[in-house]
């Protein structure tokens, strides 16, 4: 189901045509990071610290560099000290989590590194390294790193944001604050209050591909990567960062990527690889096992938030006041600040208060997760805002519509939205058959809605036409979720050819302009408009090379359809294929550029609506049917559209019933597979109900709003608020795994 | 004269006010406009924010342009996936 504006006769754009890279994906030629294989090659392994928190006293590499096979080792001593050559702090902690100098932080932790002729030869090597370490209190959750007494992961961590700065250190990296207007008088005007306290556990994104890296390093200092990342941009410039090289040093290419889901904007293997590449002389690939993905490589934030809110009779909200605290791992750097700004933003409040903390703690550093930081917040403040509706008898969309942001609404975080779809994804799913379907014993339905930014950001893009008339769409941006198939629809609106002879391409660093990291919903938008101002400038021209072969002025000349056509209709169509086949003669190859910082970021929100059933006896929760509504801005590609909402939903339902990071006493991770940290698979779920809307971004070409990450906002509460309306608990902690659900089913029997 | 909003975290550079107004042309002459008002906030803003003019959020906005009684908001900056 979609609900369009009036298509402004678009030929292509909002079709369904066959995926540009189907063909090689179910043929198994499509090569992902891992698959690599050069001449020579070596495998290489990780050496990983067993210890949550530890001192490294030593590292004894000598018997692993012995060994049969072996053709390097290293550790952190063989790369640039940057803190002492003052290097900003965001960067030393890139260089510290790649591999350990001093401390090790979480287990899982990099200390060294081998490189041998088989991955036998450096397992067993990667075993010989000794490692001798000065065990280290520790502190796995926010409320032990936040503990007066805790012991500190970073000496001289002194909190940001607050005034006056505390002289002494502490694990809390930073404190965010948003407020406006009275909280006690808009308490005061609530006819109901609700107060409720959250914890969520860290999820880890869970794409199937783990990480690889093959890297081939020159004598002259140059180094050629392949890797799966969401920005080989970004791998280029955080490994010449760690190396301390200049990023011209390095060229990276983009595999194929089997998922990344904000996880594969970091890097974790690269520098390691070039490192033993240039150790050895040879070429070498590391890849992670899955448990080193678990153990390693970020999740998102486990949190602890607490939220008041209150409502008068007629469903206004009066007062919101909501405090978080979010596990940020080892380095400072979690989503809190996002948290802040996308808790309430749905809602035009007019008294609140956002308080928010980074803490550190002895975990693997967290990474960027779909809307990263607003899925826990929004749990929090959805359910409460469910048990608000109850309280005073209201329809859940009911009182969402009472207090939705619009157009004008000044946004918690500060700016006034624009044109934004809120409301119309609350109407959509009101006015869908699932909201009125019947429910059966034991089940109950849940609705709750979020909001995430989206984000702009600098692409290239480069266009030529072959000499038969077809295209090659050149872009920096790792395709995750669909982007070559929007870069060529557009590509085909805007030059008027056919969808299929536009071929779509995502080139190295050396061979197309400058793109940063495919996240934060950007890539349709941004990179999509730097491809359509690149066709553009081909039809300008094009039209430029007609009027050249009529002999007439270029303003007699007009680009239809994929030809040349003289205003006056005094001259033959020329089609691109004919101007193609002979562009020597009108001054040679056709080929444009494009390159742009993104201008007119368009908001994004997602209701849903969740039916589940609860077995009273197991407390098992199914879910039996699930609607996601989502402003799409225009959906260039519906399929990949539906796809990305899928997607979210079915991560956020994993994130709501099952997964969990479980650490031991010790801080080691016990459940690091996919047997023991149970992501859903298709059998799990129903088919997740789609409503496209579309209210186009009036600053995109063709309205883009971006979708890759609002749909993973609402389930969890969605979820949760079910739950409460199947069996009447309300479930505050996640997972709400059976065991939690049925403690709640008990206490409330008892 | 733009007008300028500092989020609840940036007051402590501030004295606590919310909202001051400042004339500039660009969001670089508006930052060291700010910075000569409160010292050591220009560091801060030019470091960690994004910035929203009129509810359009830039990133790298030093040279964009900032109108009359445009709404300037100095956001945090936050990161997508």
């Amino acid at each position: 189901m979609a609900i369009t504006e009036e298509n402004p006769g678009y030929k292509w754009v909002g079709t369904r045509p066959v995926r540009p890279d189907g063909v090689e994906k179910v043929t198994g030629k499509a090569r992902f990071g891992a698959d690599l294989i050069l001449p020579g090659m070596l495998h290489g392994k990780v050496v990983r610290s067993p210890h949550a928190h530890a001192r490294i006293v030593s590292i004894d590499t000598s018997a692993a560099e012995s060994m049969e096979g072996v053709k390097a080792v290293i550790t952190g001593a063989d790369f640039p000290d940057l803190a002492a050559n003052g290097a900003h702090p965001s960067e030393i902690d890139v260089a510290n989590n790649t591999i350990a100098r001093d401390k090790v932080l979480y287990e899982g932790h990099v200390v060294a590194a081998v490189a041998a002729i088989t991955r036998e030869q450096a397992e067993a090597a990667a075993k010989a390294v000794t490692v001798t370490y000065e065990v280290l209190p520790h502190v796995l959750t926010v409320d032990e790193a936040m503990a007066d007494d805790a012991p500190l992961l970073h000496d001289a961590m002194i909190t940001k944001g607050v005034d006056p700065a505390p002289e002494e250190p502490s694990n809390i990296a930073s404190k965010i604050l948003h407020e406006r207007g009275d909280l006690d008088q808009g308490f005061g005007e609530a006819d109901s209050v609700v107060e409720r306290e959250f914890t969520t556990k860290p999820v880890h994104q869970g794409y199937i591909e783990p990480h690889a890296a093959v890297a081939d390093a020159n004598t002259d200092g140059r180094a050629h990567i392949w890797c799966s990342s969401q920005g080989h941009f970004q791998m280029r410039a955080y490994t010449a960062t760690v190396l301390g090289v200049s990023p011209g040093t390095l060229k990276v290419t983009a595999a194929e990527i089997g998922g990344g889901f904000g996880g594969k904007t970091v890097i974790y293997l690269e520098p390691l690889a070039v490192r033993l590449s240039q150790r050895a002389g040879r070429p070498v690939k590391l890849v992670m096992d899955r448990d080193e993905v678990f153990r390693a490589t970020g999740p998102t934030s486990g949190t602890r938030i607490k939220v008041k809110m209150g409502v008068s009779k007629d469903g206004k909200i009066t007062a919101a006041e909501v405090w978080m605290a979010y596990e940020a791992g080892a380095y400072a750097g979690s989503p809190v600040g996002a948290a802040g700004m996308t808790a309430i933003a749905c809602y035009d409040i007019p008294n609140f208060v956002v308080e928010g903390y980074d803490v550190v703690c002895n975990k693997p550093r967290v990474a960027a997760y779909r809307a990263p930081g607003a899925p826990m917040a929004a749990f929090a403040v959805e359910s409460v805002l469910d048990e608000l509706a109850r309280n005073i008898e209201m329809d859940p969309i009911d009182i969402r519509l009472a207090n939705a942001a619009v157009e004008g609404t000044q946004a918690s975080y500060g700016p006034k939205f624009p044109r934004i779809g809120f409301v119309e994804t609350l109407e959509a799913i009101k006015e869908h058959p699932n909201y009125t379907a019947d429910l059966g014993p034991n089940q109950g339905r849940g609705v709750a809605a979020g909001f995430w930014f989206n984000a702009g950001m600098m692409s290239s893009a480069t266009v030529h036409i072959n000499e038969n008339g077809t295209a090659t769409v050149v872009t920096g941006s790792p395709d995750i979720g669909g982007s070559r198939q929007s870069m060529a629809l557009m590509a085909a609106e805007e030059l008027g050819i056919p969808y299929e002879s536009i071929k779509p391409v995502v080139a190295d660093t050396e061979t197309v302009g400058f793109n940063d990291v495919t996240g934060g919903s950007r890539v349709t938008l941004a990179t999509g408009a730097a491809v359509v101002d690149a066709c553009r400038l081909i039809v300008e021209d094009l039209r430029g090379r007609a009027a050249k072969t009529w002999d007439v002025e270029v303003d007699q000349v007009e680009w239809v359809d994929g030809q040349a056509q003289h205003v006056d209709g005094a001259q033959p169509p020329l089609s691109l294929n004919d101007l193609a086949a002979k562009s020597g003669r009108t001054g040679g190859p056709i080929s444009a550029n494009a390159s742009l910082n993104s201008r007119g970021v368009g908001a994004g929100f997602s209701t849903q609506l969740c039916d589940v059933e609860v077995d009273p006896e197991t407390g098992v929760t199914k879910v039996v049917r699930y609607l996601t509504a989502q402003d799409a801005g225009r959906a260039i590609s519906p399929d990949y559209v539906e796809g990305q909402m899928q997607g979210g939903v079915v991560q956020g339902i994993g994130w709501a019933l099952n997964e969990e990071y479980i650490h031991d006493t010790e801080g080691v991770m016990e459940n690091p597979s996919f047997l023991d940290y149970r992501i859903p698979v298709a059998s799990d779920l129903p088919m997740i109900d789609c409503a496209i809307v579309e209210v186009p971004n009036p600053a995109h070409p063709y309205g883009v709003r971006g979708v890759g990450e609002v749909g993973i906002v609402p389930p969890m509460a969605a979820v949760g608020n079910a739950i409460h309306d199947a069996v009447d608990v309300r479930m505050t902690e996640l997972p709400m795994s059976p065991i939690k659900v049925l403690e709640a089913l008990n206490e409330n029997d008892g | 004269m733009a007008q300028v909003h500092f989020s609840a975290g940036l007051r402590e550079l501030t004295g606590g006010a919310a909202h001051v107004e400042v004339g500039a042309s660009t969001v670089r002459g508006l930052i060291s406009a700010l910075d000569e008002m409160f010292p050591g906030i220009g560091a801060r803003l030019s470091e960690a924010s994004s910035v929203a003019i009129d509810g359009e959020i830039f990133t790298d906005a030093e040279y964009e342009s900032v109108s009359d009684n445009a709404e300037v908001h100095f956001l945090d900056i936050f990161q997508g996936g």
